[in-house]
């Protein structure tokens, strides 16, 4: 036995390190230095999870059904495990809406209900109050256990411990649960005292499990080989006494669902996290802690069973009566002391959220909405606020203590725990689909809440009355009104299962059905649709999306004073300021009153007294337009068209880089051909002024002196003559160059015969040669392929080259050859003759538009364009042109058509 | 007039150094021809013209490398170059001048223009 004075005095002593650490959370986060901002705080105080009931019940729950004491932890790791895909999801909601508690989730998302946010109150409180309940007791009943008062028995109301521990808590948690009203409902020093008191109750159990498996006993074998020659117990260390899977699976999906659910976890998990990059180390950090807490569960329930004669001793206080039974008295005051721990880290927070719940969802909107209220109530709401908030903390402990009173030893408390999971999980439809499902609706949620809600309360709550004597135990044993098919742990017959799992299957049943039925049953309203989106697209969304849905008139003078009545005028400012400057705007006054402001204000507001509430106080000083379904779908449509567009800005952007891209090299090449096209307008024209040259000076001559003698009189005007058939032949074929290079000559095919057509050239183009004196050879085969080409073009080729040829041979004997053959692929016209030849440098550049190789007479009367033109024209029948020239021996110019020209009259003569 | 001017015509366009020889006759100069910048070159340094008709595209020779080395000759200082192109561009014209030419001309040019511009440059207009 241990004094009451000396337990008295350390849990004291312990709660006033508690208000330490709290107080110095506060000021560092005053500070400006937060204490909580840092994952290890963050996954510490999601093990708010392991309360008293888990503390000294899984020592219980282990020594009657070994293993099965797991599902109850192996649901929050599943949970962490898709942390975020779940959590994160709901982190990132909450924090763009300022969302304060879960009733404040559910209500904003379903178009921040009145309705919806009172009943989850509601049922939140109702589910938790003996919750909390039950903590009390377990401390209580373990300080009886260990001064050796009559536990249950509590004796007067004024000398009981429990009732002055929840006075203790609730001092506790109006001091840093309501310190001041935040816009964020985050409270540091609260945060800070509950992640240590989750590593106070760590150690308390880990030390009490060392000495109970190595010092009471001789380790873990010792302790296992014992155990499996007890007969009664051998069967723990099997999977015999877990239950069905079905009831496994069932505790496993309750707790990880209760998990989420939990006011309390909701507060630390959601509403309390500064960063949701914590969420990644809590991932694995909070599966760590629950196993390290769970690892001496089992030899601890073992030692209990094998040091205590059966059922002399509640399994349940095993962690406290090993060590006290075997003299390790300060081993038992700790172990005590991790169990308080457990048990006051519970009750605050739970206190915290249900009372911000009360508060924000349940009295605010009804003292808001009460025109009466308004006329009275004081200009400064800050202060009624807060004592709204303390309030409802001393009535949510009182209403656990009085339960506790009078519930006692009671079933209906003691299995309260896993009763308090089933209600806190009916919200699990309406939050979860919520956030998954836009088709959602109020009216779905609200049935399935209430519809789940009774199921739970006739299947779990009663019955566990009824077996606390409050009721009479007849409906339970045989169904309401005699109706076996209504009992209610046996509903419809259902009874392979425990009551929990058979609870959870109905109630579930009967609320995902209401859910999903009435939600299908109505189209989603305005309101409905554009939280929806809102909730539903949060990962894909920037947060500011649910201004969009805000259309009306505000003005910033309203907004402020309404604010300031809530938070204070100094602190609305400096959030308005600080928004101005996000705006780009110095001052509050510029501001435009828009649904970025309106929705802004809104948030602010929601952060102190919830969505619900801000919702009405905000719609009091705006005027707004009701949007209709369509509008609200509309503004989705673009939403999402202007995501489908961005995605295509983007392609198009990268699809644009390429086309700049070749935009670039083909601006080069345009400007490369814009050079090359300056210097062909350039030569153009400077070969436009050398024959004009000639005509202006001899004209001019001619007109000067008109006693010029007959025979200088007629050189000049031959000279003039000749040099107007050079500019007209100039102008010819620039024109004709310029119409063949943009593709708009015209092309007269023909069948040609080329021995035919070379007979033609040498008729006319021999006068040419024969004026050179020069001789011209046909060397030709009795027979050609028939090509189809034009045959004026060829002509011209013809022409030109046998000109040129003529123009280079020498004085003397000078001779010009046309050879023409056929080959396997093509038909070949060689035009060779015997003048000086074409050095190999300038062989490249004859084909080049002006360029002129010299002639024999030192004088080159071409234009400079019949090679380009020969070998243009050639090309476009596929063929090609060339020269092959030694100087000194003469030259060789040469084209190719490939046979594949052939007509196709000769085609088929060929074939036969 | 004491002494007969020498004029070279620098040209490869045969018609148009027939019509600027009979011209510069017809003003009793001396006319010599060359039709490609070396021959232009050789022939400023053997028979010391007092003037030069330099065309500008040239065979061998561009008129500006021609004109370019007169110009950079002390010995050829005396030389006048009036430079003759078909080419009628501004930047032509200014490269021409920079090189040290005494007058630009653009074809076709006007043949009294022309005398006159001749005349002028060997200070035969008074």
């Amino acid at each position: 036995m241990l004094s009451g004075s000396v337990i008295v005095g350390a849990s004291f002593a312990y709660l006033v390190v508690l208000f330490g650490v709290a107080l110095y959370g506060d000021r560092r986060a005053d500070a400006g230095r937060s204490l909580i901002a840092n994952p290890w705080v963050y996954a510490l105080s999601l093990a708010v999870y392991c309360t008293a009931w888990t503390y000294y019940g899984s020592v219980g729950r282990a020594a009657t059904a070994g293993l099965g004491f797991l599902p109850v932890y192996l649901g929050p790791t599943l949970v962490m495990g898709v942390s975020w895909l779940v959590l994160l999801k709901m982190v990132r909601i909450s924090k763009a809406y300022r969302i304060t508690s879960i009733a404040d989730f559910i209500a904003s998302r379903y178009g921040k209900s009145r309705l919806l946010a009172s009943m989850v109150t509601l049922v939140a409180v109702v589910g938790i109050v003996p919750y909390i309940a039950l903590q009390l007791k377990a401390v209580s009943s373990e300080y009886g256990l260990l001064t050796g008062a009559h536990p249950g028995n509590a004796g007067d109301w004024y000398r009981d411990t429990a009732l002055y521990m929840a006075l203790v808590l609730a001092a506790f948690t109006m001091i840093f649960g309501t310190r001041h009203l935040d816009a964020t409902e985050r409270h540091e020093g609260m945060v800070a005292a509950i992640a240590f008191e989750s590593i106070v109750k760590l150690i308390a159990f880990l030390a009490v499990g060392v000495v109970v498996t190595y010092f009471i006993f001789d380790g873990w074998e010792d302790l296992f080989v014992s155990a499996a020659i007890a007969p009664d117990l051998a069967s723990l260390l099997s999977m015999d006494n877990v239950g069905s899977k079905a009831d496994w699976f069932a505790l496993t999906v309750l707790s990880a669902l209760a998990f989420l659910m939990l006011p309390r976890q909701f507060q630390v998990a959601v509403v309390e996290n500064v960063d949701e990059r914590h969420l990644k180390r809590a991932t694995w950090l909070f599966p760590l802690y629950l196993l390290l807490i769970n690892i001496f569960v089992l030899p601890i329930a073992l030692g209990g069973m094998l040091r205590f004669p059966a059922d002399v001793i509640d399994p349940d206080s095993f962690v406290l009566t090993l060590p006290l039974s075997e003299g390790y008295a300060t081993l038992t005051l700790l172990a005590f002391i991790g169990g308080l721990s457990a048990a006051t880290s519970m009750v605050i927070v739970e206190t915290i959220a249900l009372s911000t719940m009360v508060c924000n969802d349940l009295v605010m909107p009804l003292l808001l909405s009460n025109a009466r209220f308004r006329r009275w109530a004081p200009h400064d709401l800050t202060g009624l606020l807060l004592l709204i908030r303390r309030g409802a903390i001393v009535v949510i402990l009182l209403l656990g203590y009085l339960y506790f009173r009078l519930a006692g030893q009671a079933y209906a408390l003691v299995s309260i725990g896993l009763i308090s999971f089933a209600a806190v999980v009916q919200f699990a439809p309406a939050l979860l689909g919520g956030m998954y499902w836009r088709g959602a609706t109020r009216n779905g949620a609200v049935a399935g809440l209430a519809a789940g809600f009774a199921v739970w309360l006739y299947t779990l709550l009663l019955p566990s009355f009824a077996k606390s004597g409050w009721l009479p135990m007849a409906f339970v044993e045989s169904g309401i009104f005699g109706i076996e098919l209504l009992m209610p742990e046996r509903l419809f017959g259902f009874d392979e299962v425990n009551a929990t799992t058979h609870a959870l299957f109905w109630s579930m049943a009967a609320n995902i059905g209401a859910f999903v039925a009435v939600s299908l049953w109505r189209p989603p309203t305005a309101v409905e649709a554009g939280q929806a989106s809102v909730f539903v697209d949060i990962l894909k969304r920037e947060p500011r999306g649910a201004a969009r849905f805000w259309r009306g008139q505000a003005k910033i003078d309203d907004l402020l004073a309404l604010l300031a009545r809530f938070l204070g005028a100094e602190r609305v400012r400096a959030n308005f300021a600080s928004y101005a400057r996000s705006r780009g705007v110095e001052y509050i006054e510029e501001l435009e009153a828009d649904g970025d402001l309106v929705h802004f204000a809104e948030t602010l507001l929601a952060g102190a007294i919830g969505s619900v509430s801000a919702r009405v106080m905000i719609a009091s000083v705006v005027q707004e337009e009701t949007l209709g379904i369509e509008e609200v779908m509309n503004i989705l449509d673009e939403a999402s068209q202007v995501r489908a567009y961005s995605r295509e800005l983007e392609e198009k952007s990268r699809a644009l880089e390429a086309a700049t891209q070749e935009l670039r090299a083909a601006n080069e090449r345009l400007q490369e051909l814009d050079r090359v096209k300056d210097d062909f307008m350039s030569s153009v024209t400077h070969e436009l002024r050398t024959p004009l040259t000639s005509i202006r000076a001899f004209s001019e001559m001619l007109l000067d002196d008109p006693k010029t003698d007959l025979a200088e009189r007629k050189r000049f005007l031959g000279i003039i003559v000749e040099e107007t058939e050079r500019l007209t032949r100039l102008v010819n074929q620039v024109l004709d160059l310029a119409k063949i290079e943009s593709g708009h000559a015209q092309w007269h095919e023909t069948d040609v015969d080329l021995i035919d057509l070379i007979e033609h050239v040498a008729d006319t183009a021999g006068q040419l040669v024969k004026s050179r004196r020069a001789q011209l050879l046909l060397d030709l085969p009795p027979a050609v392929t028939l090509l189809r080409v034009d045959r004026d073009r060829l002509i011209q080729v013809l022409t030109n080259l046998i000109g040129n040829a003529a123009r280079f041979v020498p004085e003397a004997g000078g001779e010009v050859r046309v050879v023409l053959r056929e080959t396997a692929d093509a038909v070949r016209v060689d035009v060779c003759d015997n003048g000086p030849g074409i050095p190999a440098e300038a062989q490249a550049e004859i084909f080049e538009k002006f360029r002129q190789a010299s002639g024999s007479g030192g004088k080159p009367t071409g234009t400079g364009l019949g090679l380009p033109i020969s070998r243009q024209i050639i090309e476009h029948f596929g063929g090609h042109l060339w020269v092959s020239s030694t100087p000194g021996e003469g030259a060789v110019f040469s084209f190719e058509l490939p046979r594949t020209l052939a007509s196709p009259a000769a085609q088929t003569a060929e074939a036969s | 007039m004491t002494d007969t001017k020498k004029i070279l015509i620098a040209d490869d366009e045969p018609n148009i150094v027939i019509s600027l020889e009979f011209l510069m006759k017809r003003e009793g100069f001396a006319v010599s021809i060359a039709v490609d910048g070396e021959e232009a070159i050789d022939k400023i340094r053997s028979e010391s013209p007092d003037l030069v008709l330099l065309d500008v595209m040239m065979p061998k020779k561009s008129g500006f490398e021609v004109c370019q080395e007169v110009k950079g000759d002390p010995s050829l200082a005396a030389t006048r170059i009036l430079m003759l192109t078909a080419k009628g561009r501004d930047t032509e014209m200014a490269k021409g001048l920079a090189l040290g030419a005494d007058a630009y001309m653009t074809k076709p040019f006007s043949t009294k223009d022309l005398v006159e511009q001749v005349r002028q440059l060997l200070g035969l207009t008074a």
